[in-house]
């Protein structure tokens, strides 16, 4: 409980952070919309400031932010005038969709290969991922991304290159279309999760090599317990514990998005919406997104903290220590 | 002997038939509907109501939707579009608009004076977030005469107002009771223009189908596709595919990369004259660049020519001036001087730059005569050019040093603040060639355009008087005059116009390159049935 108090002090420190670091970053919105046109004056552009409410000073313009937030009014763009929630709502589904998608991938991959490369550590197979794995953790996304379109889009033929739908979607039949956007999906779903994957298979071979180390291992063994039972039952539980907080912590990232992937497959994510309006200082869009990511990450972490207590008996938190 | 003469007869009939089978559609006699043109833009459109559209991809889409009073034909001359005709009365005080009578909104409302005037007020109301009130704001009043006419009377003459009522009329009947600044309508526009809204998913497509009734002829081809695609390599991978039908090259592409033999089959490439150029500005405030013989030597050891075949691969033009090059206010009797670096050095021994102390750098009043070009971050031809002009500099003795500012800072730090020796960037050439923002002394205060601070009253007094009359052999005199004058003067180094270099699918037929680009004529475009890649509402 006391936690969750704590929460907001922290809240109001980051928003308050944020909002201040980007007023101070150099070039305000309206002018870097209309730079450089001669058709727009000063005059036009002072005019359009003050309609957005921009020659306030500061701490006004964080007030009445503030007091907006509290009431769940997230503001509208400068950039189109349209409400952020809006925004950002209408883009939620694809990059949580893909997300999802590739951490359940991650998930389903990366741990059966960590527990199986560290049972037989120094064999074939652990050599062998272990080289595949640090080439494709080397390798940029975007560029690992252009190659696979190449190979299977152009020279193969098999998938489409960018974008969630084909143009003719509409006129598809409902099998068609989901056979459609799967067939679009793939590759950023498969990009996406290739690095988590190598990042996350190491942790878990690491971890497993750790436990399997441990005297208690010898002990479960001595009595007489099948193999099985061993690995999955009391190494496989042990092991998993710091995945738990990795976990814990990629919940933001559920929501970040990534700018890179979304734009080299034309997917209309939340990581392209938040990184153009960075480039735009449109200020109501970027402290949406320190809302939403700095609440996750605090969600993130208290959700693994209560995990552990599921997971791990030994820890208990108690009121009175 | 008779029937031999009927078996000719007929064989010749035969064979006539046959032409007429074989030949006579590929002379364009059957035009077919249907298909759709993908294109790709790298941005969003942000906001498709066309008086608070600013930016690029927004204008697009706007351009098909929407028509204004007046437009510019393939040679770049002003011709009516909504108005059937116009007078200018008055001494150019007076502009009367003839609307034309066979206009109907896409929702079947007939488009009357009522709708100029209202986009008139809309215009000029401060509580719209508009950027385009400038022009509007000479206007002394707009008067409705009746369903057809409208009478324009301006404060002074300004004959750029003319071409600002290219400026896209909006329904009055739908618009009417709204708050233009939070408008749905912004997001579900109703137009006149050749196509009608269908579709918009944020960051993904937007999608326009023919307007059937539109009042010149209904468009060819069915669907409009602007898809939003923000990485270039993407752009490119899917052009491979014949996933986009027509797409701005960059020099390198149109070159190297599509000269494939699988291009050569499926696409056409256009190379298509400039509509922007590239400078050197010097700040005139600054001693160092207040002698005209040290700017004209500046222009004599800089090759441009060298500068096009480098930066941009040969597809730029050298120009001298600051108008659209195939328009009638371009000079072409202004010739760009030679390459000339042993006049440049001669010219700035006469101005007092020489050597004197035997280091090889040229020196001023003892002091090394150097200074530092600035450019903004991210515009990779801009920091080439500025390193030839650099390295062609110092074979004659100048010390040039380059600053790449990010771009915010770049306008907010440097530009508005006057805070530069010399700035690489660019114009944009608007078809109405008034520049009186960027060339009158009047407008050198802090944030206005004029931010090299150039001052010429001879200049100035052109400027005004081509604002003033609607003659248009006047004002070419005008233009051409200040053209010749500014390039004397050299107040900036006038570099290239790049051309716009496209790729467009090869099923498009009915395509007529023109000084102003090719699209417009877009709506006599046509695909064959037989080549036909997207499915249409259309039996």
């Amino acid at each position: 409980m006391r936690r969750i108090f704590g929460l907001v002090p922290l809240f109001l420190g980051i928003t308050a952070i944020s909002f201040l670091v980007v007023k101070l970053t150099p070039g305000k919105p309206v002018i870097l919309q209309y730079a450089l046109n001669p058709k727009v004056s000063l005059e036009q552009i002072r005019r359009l400031e003050k309609l957005e409410g921009l020659d306030q000073p500061l701490h006004i313009q964080y007030l009445n932010w503030l007091s907006n937030i509290l009431r769940f009014n997230f503001g509208y763009s400068l950039a189109d005038g349209r409400p952020v929630k809006e925004k950002i709502l209408e883009r939620l589904p694809i990059t949580l969709g893909i997300n999802l998608a590739s951490l359940v991938l991650i998930i389903l991959i990366a741990i059966p290969l960590g527990v199986k490369a560290a049972l037989k550590a120094g064999g074939l197979f652990d050599n062998f991922t272990t080289v595949i794995l640090f080439i494709l953790f080397a390798a940029p996304s975007f560029w690992l991304a252009l190659l696979l379109m190449q190979l299977f889009c152009i020279q193969l033929n098999l998938l489409p290159i960018s974008g969630i739908t084909s143009l003719d979607f509409e006129y598809f039949t409902l099998p068609q279309k989901i056979i459609d956007i799967l067939r679009h999906l793939f590759l950023p779903v498969l990009v996406s999760a290739l690095g988590g994957i190598t990042g996350l298979s190491r942790y878990m071979r690491a971890n497993m090599l750790e436990v399997l180390n441990q005297p208690y291992m010898l002990a479960c063994r001595a009595r007489g317990l099948p193999e099985r039972v061993v690995i999955y039952k009391h190494a496989l539980r042990n092991a998993i514990l710091p995945i738990v907080t990795i976990l814990g912590l990629s919940l933001p990232g559920l929501l970040g998005g990534s700018v890179i992937f979304e734009s080299i497959f034309a997917i209309p994510g939340l990581g392209r919406l938040f990184f153009e309006a960075a480039m735009m200082r449109d200020i109501n869009v970027i402290m949406a997104e320190v809302v939403l990511v700095s609440i996750l990450t605090m969600l993130g972490n208290f959700l693994a903290d209560i995990a552990y207590i599921y997971v791990d008996p030994r820890i208990r938190f108690n009121s009175k220590a | 002997m008779i029937k031999k003469f009927f078996i000719k007869k007929i064989s010749f009939w035969l064979l006539s038939v046959a032409a007429f089978l074989f030949f006579v559609p590929t002379l364009d006699f059957a035009q077919d509907y249907g298909d759709a043109i993908v294109v790709a833009s790298i941005a969003d459109a942000r906001n498709l109501i066309p008086i608070l559209a600013s930016d690029s991809a927004s204008a697009e889409i706007c351009g098909l939707l929407f028509n204004g009073l007046v437009k510019f034909d393939k040679d770049i001359n002003l011709i009516g579009d909504l108005a059937e005709s116009w007078e200018v009365r008055g001494d150019g005080l007076v502009i009367v608009f003839h609307l034309r009578k066979d206009v109907f909104w896409h929702d079947g409302h007939p488009f009357t004076a009522r709708d100029v005037e209202f986009t008139y007020q809309k215009l000029i109301d401060p509580k719209v977030k508009t950027p385009y009130s400038g022009d509007f704001e000479q206007i002394r009043s707009l008067e409705v005469i009746d369903e057809y006419t409208v009478k324009v009377v301006y404060k002074e003459p300004f004959a750029p107002g003319l071409a600002s009522w290219g400026m896209p009329i909006m329904p009055r009947h739908i618009l009417e009771k709204e708050d233009l600044n939070t408008s749905r309508f912004s997001r579900n526009p109703i137009g006149l223009g050749p196509y009608r809204f269908k579709t918009w998913k944020s960051q993904e497509k937007i999608e326009l189908v023919a307007n059937p009734n539109y009042f010149e002829k209904k468009p060819y081809i069915e669907r409009y596709i602007y898809r939003i695609i923000p990485d270039e390599s993407t752009v490119f991978l899917e052009l491979q595919a014949q996933g986009l039908d027509f797409v701005g090259l960059t020099p390198l592409q149109y070159k190297r990369q599509t000269d494939t033999p699988f291009f050569r089959k499926h696409f056409r490439k256009y190379r298509l004259s400039g509509t922007s150029f590239t400078y050197l500005g010097y700040n005139l405030n600054n001693p160092k660049f207040q002698d005209v013989r040290i700017r004209q030597a500046l222009n004599y050891a800089v090759d441009k020519q060298e500068i096009v075949d480098m930066v941009l691969l040969g597809y730029g033009r050298v120009i001298t001036g600051p108008y659209l090059a195939d328009s009638w206010a371009y000079n072409k009797e202004v010739k760009p001087v030679p390459y000339d670096p042993k006049k440049a050095k001669e010219l700035l021994r006469q101005a007092g730059v020489f050597n004197s102390n035997g280091d090889g750098w040229l020196e001023k009043d003892g002091k090394r005569f150097s200074f530092t070009i600035i450019t903004n971050q991210g515009n990779e031809e801009r920091l080439k050019v500025a390193q030839i002009i650099q390295r062609r500099l110092a074979d004659i003795g100048i010390e040039v040093k380059i600053k790449v500012v990010e771009w915010s800072v770049f306008l907010t730090e440097y530009i508005d603040k006057r805070n530069f020796e010399a700035v690489l960037l660019g114009w944009s050439l608007p078809r109405e060639p008034d520049n009186f923002d960027i060339w009158h002394s009047s407008k050198t205060d802090e944030g206005e355009f004029n931010f090299i601070s150039y001052k010429n009253p001879e200049v100035d007094r052109l400027l005004e008087e081509a604002r003033r009359t609607f003659d248009l052999e006047k004002r070419r005199q005008c233009y051409h005059r200040i053209h010749e004058i500014i390039y004397q003067q050299q107040p900036y180094m006038f570099l290239y116009s790049p051309d716009s270099l496209v790729a467009l699918h090869n099923r498009f037929k009915g395509v007529e390159p023109a000084p102003i680009g090719i699209t417009y004529n877009f709506i006599n475009w046509w695909v064959p049935k037989r080549l036909q890649r997207y499915a249409t509402i259309q039996p």
